[in-house]
């Protein structure tokens, strides 16, 4: 009767990143009316600046008017419907996109599709550059919105470049080539690398010897990269963000295929803290695929209203200059806090310098050294501790113990009764000796994943 | 063996934009009329919009300032708005919705607000239904002449094939058995599995309501076949003479029996764009009793979610039922007279239109002007109203409409003094084309028109005319 994308579930949503966020929403945390509720740690969401954007709002009430000068521009953005963007918003975005790049590169504006979030941007993407059954290789941890995102209704496949904490999750050569095998094996032609950079969940940015080893890996198998910088303007730290574009210019790579073979995907959701406002972004070098990807935002443009109104707050550049040095700065500071406090509590983060919360390591908190132990050690921190956070396997990690754990959609004081409650937690755990064998036996096998480690045993 | 760096969807042109549709939509932005700047361009009447209301909605915003401030109770609620990502949609603006499509149903029906999923338009309502009901090089049953969007948003990326219930002037344009039964054999010839019928209702083209009759037969078809119906009811606040509009959902709810069988089987989509006139707002909606459809859909909303920023000015101004109610007489009072002004107009051209009660547009029958009763002549006379008369309007080969001969022309889009200039220029090109004696003899026209067959291959080949040229 229906078709099988509405009756199966490869939209992903029932895997623990939703089903935490359910448990939440039946007994959430609140300072005063439930102080002993769960604390939503798991929503990766700028929650640290709006006051900056709401002064903003204040001194310009004629933008959210629709007028401006003293016109209302109300019917003509009622009726703006072109799917090529408000020129004034696309001029806009090239602009910041270049400012969160030190302005290293310059963007064209008739490059650039606007759809209404990241979440299209990439399945768009999907739709242009693969057929059904074709796939894309993505290092992991991943995002785990992508098996949605970039499979459902596109029919493409995602296959795994296992990446290890032995070199802090970085893409090496070989796991690209194993990945690729692993499609070759599996019958999968394959059209791409995809990558978040900043990354999601582990919040470092790419340097500059992953970016060349992708972009060397693309010309060698004449395939494409999918970009997602979604998290490039939360970087608050050293090093700086480099973008896989920024590389493909300084080796002069203008001429060559790989050229029209790179494709970025940027949102405003996380930088400005504006999810709910729906806008996202493609750009590319490539024409036919700008032409069918604008084309393809039928599906989900950006509503006018919104388009003007972040037009005119991204073309004030004492607004903007304003806005990324506070916040990150603030962003900083709060992930500074959650680090210490995890810290605190005996527990360690990869090292990262920007993203809107931390890749925390708790293998020394599992029974053993397997998914089930985590997927146990997670129900506890959710339903005991009071702490809904992401585990590792929701995001593909091929290491059990890790866990995203988001800073920047609370207030200093919840992230303080959070970072207690963890305190305590691990506290009450440091009957520790069963968990350290265990870390030890960890750090000696230098798993890819669970089965490879339970068949040495 | 070298693979093909993009998709075949990215280079194939099944988006099918290279539609007479759209390029008239190309010539008129080279030359656009302008009163004061360009008054000899190309007048757009190919643009289904309604800009006949706009004072409403903009008085009501200068009444309400703190909405559009992201304010409730004079306190700024922007961080809640920013944050609100929730593909269920603010309740707020659901419920307002849902009672507005009540009200432009007389109230005869009520809708349950979580029965409803919003979308990014309707294009993307109507996709996303494509998604959940089919499988690709699985079809649904269209009656001609529809929407060329359609070929687009039904079968570019969920591959959904068409096929047409061929309808004819000959009772106009009305929805038959014998049609559908004909369509459903064509669709077993092709060895396509029929999925379900689509209908947008008022209709798009032709302006008009179904009958109760047609949505009768409709329904029964569907029952019996096992198939789903989508009535795409984007237009259903734009009627404004009798008969009044008869949604779908109003007839199940008025058979009991055949409700049971077909309930979870029957879906709306809607829109603010042309009611409201804020197409660029992006906001539609899928409609559905079948659960399943409805959670799945929601799911695929992600895909195209409605700013938080909109659904909460809509939601304040929807809510406002003093607003509504006046909005949507004096909307369908504005159109009505609009619509009579372009048939008057017409009418002086000796030109007739097809009787109809709804929509921003008249289906308009200028079979007589025809050098002969082909689509190529169609295209010559379309080229010739677009290039020499300057006024955009869509051939009927663009709605894959089986007879030559018919256009849609808007007449919601535009001024009382520019409308009338359009009509002028008709007037003085049937005036020159019938003293050149260029058209056929209307006793030539209805000899061939009995004895004419549906010739759906025509159809497509024709409109396919200007593609060929692009195949690679």
């Amino acid at each position: 009767m229906l078709s099988r994308k509405a009756s199966c579930d490869s939209h992903g949503q029932d895997s623990s990143y939703f089903l935490g966020w359910q448990e939440y929403e039946k007994n959430p945390y609140h300072p005063v009316h439930n102080p002993a509720g769960i604390i939503q740690m798991v929503l990766a969401e700028n929650q640290l600046s709006f006051d900056i954007i709401e002064s903003w709002l204040q001194k310009n009430p004629d933008i959210l008017g629709l007028k401006r000068d003293g016109v209302s521009l109300f019917r003509s953005l009622a009726l703006f419907q072109d799917y090529h963007g408000l020129p004034d918003f696309k001029n806009a975005l090239v602009d910041y996109m270049a400012k969160i790049r030190g302005n290293k590169i310059k963007f064209a504006p008739n490059k650039l599709v606007l759809t209404a979030g990241a979440t299209p941007a990439n399945e768009t993407l999907m739709f242009c550059l693969a057929e059904p059954g074709e796939a894309f290789l993505l290092p992991t941890p991943y995002y785990p919105g992508f098996d949605r995102d970039l499979k459902w209704r596109t029919g493409v496949e995602i296959v795994p470049i296992h990446c290890s904490s032995s070199n802090g999750f970085r893409i090496t050569s070989s796991t690209l080539e194993q990945a690729y095998q692993q499609a070759q094996k599996l019958n999968l032609n394959v059209k791409g690398v995809l990558v978040t950079n900043p990354s999601h969940p582990l919040v470092i940015t790419m340097n500059r010897a992953e970016l060349n080893l992708l972009i060397d890996f693309a010309i060698d198998y004449n395939v494409h990269i999918v970009s997602d910088e979604i998290y490039s303007g939360t970087v608050f730290d050293s090093p700086k963000f480099v973008s896989v574009i920024e590389l493909v210019m300084e080796r002069k790579l203008y001429d060559a295929d790989i050229w029209n073979r790179i494709h970025i995907v940027y949102s405003l959701s996380k930088v400005l803290g504006v999810p709910g406002f729906r806008v996202g972004m493609i750009y590319s070098n490539n024409e036919t695929v700008v032409t069918t990807a604008t084309k393809m935002s039928s599906f989900g443009m950006v509503s006018s209203q919104t388009q003007f109104l972040l037009a005119s707050l991204l073309s004030d550049e004492k607004f903007t200059e304003k806005y990324m040095k506070e916040t990150q700065r603030r962003l900083k500071r709060q992930r500074e806090m959650l680090v210490s406090g995890l810290r605190n509590a005996g527990i360690q983060c990869l090292k990262s310098n920007a993203g809107l919360f931390c890749w925390v390591d708790m293998r020394h908190l599992l029974r053993w050294d397997s998914f089930e132990a985590e997927k146990e050690l997670w129900k506890k921190i959710v339903c005991e501790v009071g702490l809904n956070i992401s585990a590792g396997s929701s995001c593909h990690c091929s290491e059990p113990g890790w866990f995203r754990i988001c800073f920047a959609n609370m207030s200093q004081d919840t992230l303080r009764v959070a970072m207690q409650r963890m305190k305590a937690f691990t506290d009450s755990r440091s009957s520790a000796v069963e968990s350290a064998t265990v870390y030890r036996l960890r750090t000696l096998k230098h798993a890819a994943s669970p089965h490879y480690f339970l068949q040495d045993l | 063996m070298k693979m093909r760096l993009l998709s075949r969807k990215a280079t194939c042109n099944t988006h099918g934009q290279d539609s007479s549709y759209f390029l008239g939509w190309q010539e008129y932005e080279k030359n656009p009329y302008d009163e004061v700047l360009n008054p000899k361009g190309i007048i757009q009447m190919g643009l289904a919009e309604n800009q006949l209301s706009f004072d409403f909605l903009e008085s009501w915003l200068a009444k309400n300032p703190d909405v559009a401030a992201f304010k409730r109770d004079g306190k700024s609620i922007f961080p809640e708005l920013a944050l609100f990502q929730d593909y269920h949609g603010l309740p707020a603006f659901k419920k307002a919705l849902v009672d507005f499509m009540a009200e432009i149903r007389g109230n005869k029906v009520t809708f349950d607000p979580n029965h409803i999923v919003l979308t990014a338009g309707a294009t993307s309502a109507n996709e996303t239904l494509m998604f959940c009901l089919a499988e690709p090089g699985e079809a649904f049953l269209l009656p001609t002449p529809y929407y060329p969007g359609f070929d687009r948003d039904l079968k570019w990326r969920p591959g959904v094939e068409i096929v047409p219930i061929q309808c004819t002037s000959s009772n106009n344009f009305q929805i038959t058995e014998a049609a559908l039964q004909q369509a459903y054999q064509e669709a077993e010839k092709r060895n396509l599995r029929v999925k379900g019928v689509l209908v947008t209702n008022p209709s798009n083209p032709l302006g008009t309501t179904m009958s109760r009759n047609e949505l009768n037969l409709l329904i029964d078809f569907i029952s019996d076949k096992d198939m789903h119906l989508i009535s795409d009811e984007i237009y259903s606040g734009t009627v404004f003479s009798s008969p009044g509009f008869v949604s779908v959902m109003e007839i199940l709810n008025e058979n009991n029996s055949l409700k049971d069988q077909v309930w979870d089987r029957v879906h709306v989509v809607y829109s603010l764009s042309k009611d409201l006139g804020l197409p660029g707002f992006r906001v539609g909606a899928i409609y559905s009793n079948n659960d399943t459809v409805i959670d799945a859909a929601r799911k695929m909303s992600s895909f195209g979610v409605v700013s938080s920023q909109t659904q909460y000015l809509l939601s304040a101004m929807l809510s406002d039922k003093k607003f509504t109610r006046n909005y949507i007489t004096q909307n369908q009072k504005r159109l009505k007279r609009r619509q009579r002004m372009l048939i008057s107009g017409l009418q002086k051209a000796g030109i007739s239109c097809l009787e109809s009660n709804a929509g921003l547009f008249c289906w308009v029958d200028m079979r007589h002007l025809l050098q002969s009763n082909t689509f190529e002549a169609e295209m010559e006379l379309w080229k010739k109203i677009v290039y020499d008369v300057r006024l955009n309007i869509s051939p009927g080969s663009s709605c894959h409409c089986t007879e030559p001969g018919w256009f849609r022309v808007c007449f919601a889009n535009m001024s009382e003094q520019t409308l009338e200039l359009a009509m002028k220029r008709l007037k003085a090109f049937v005036v020159e084309l019938t003293a050149n004696g260029c058209s056929q003899s209307r006793t030539e026209f209805s000899s061939w028109n009995s004895k004419r067959k549906s010739l759906p291959k025509w159809v497509f080949r024709l409109s396919s005319r200007d593609r060929e040229q692009e195949e690679p």
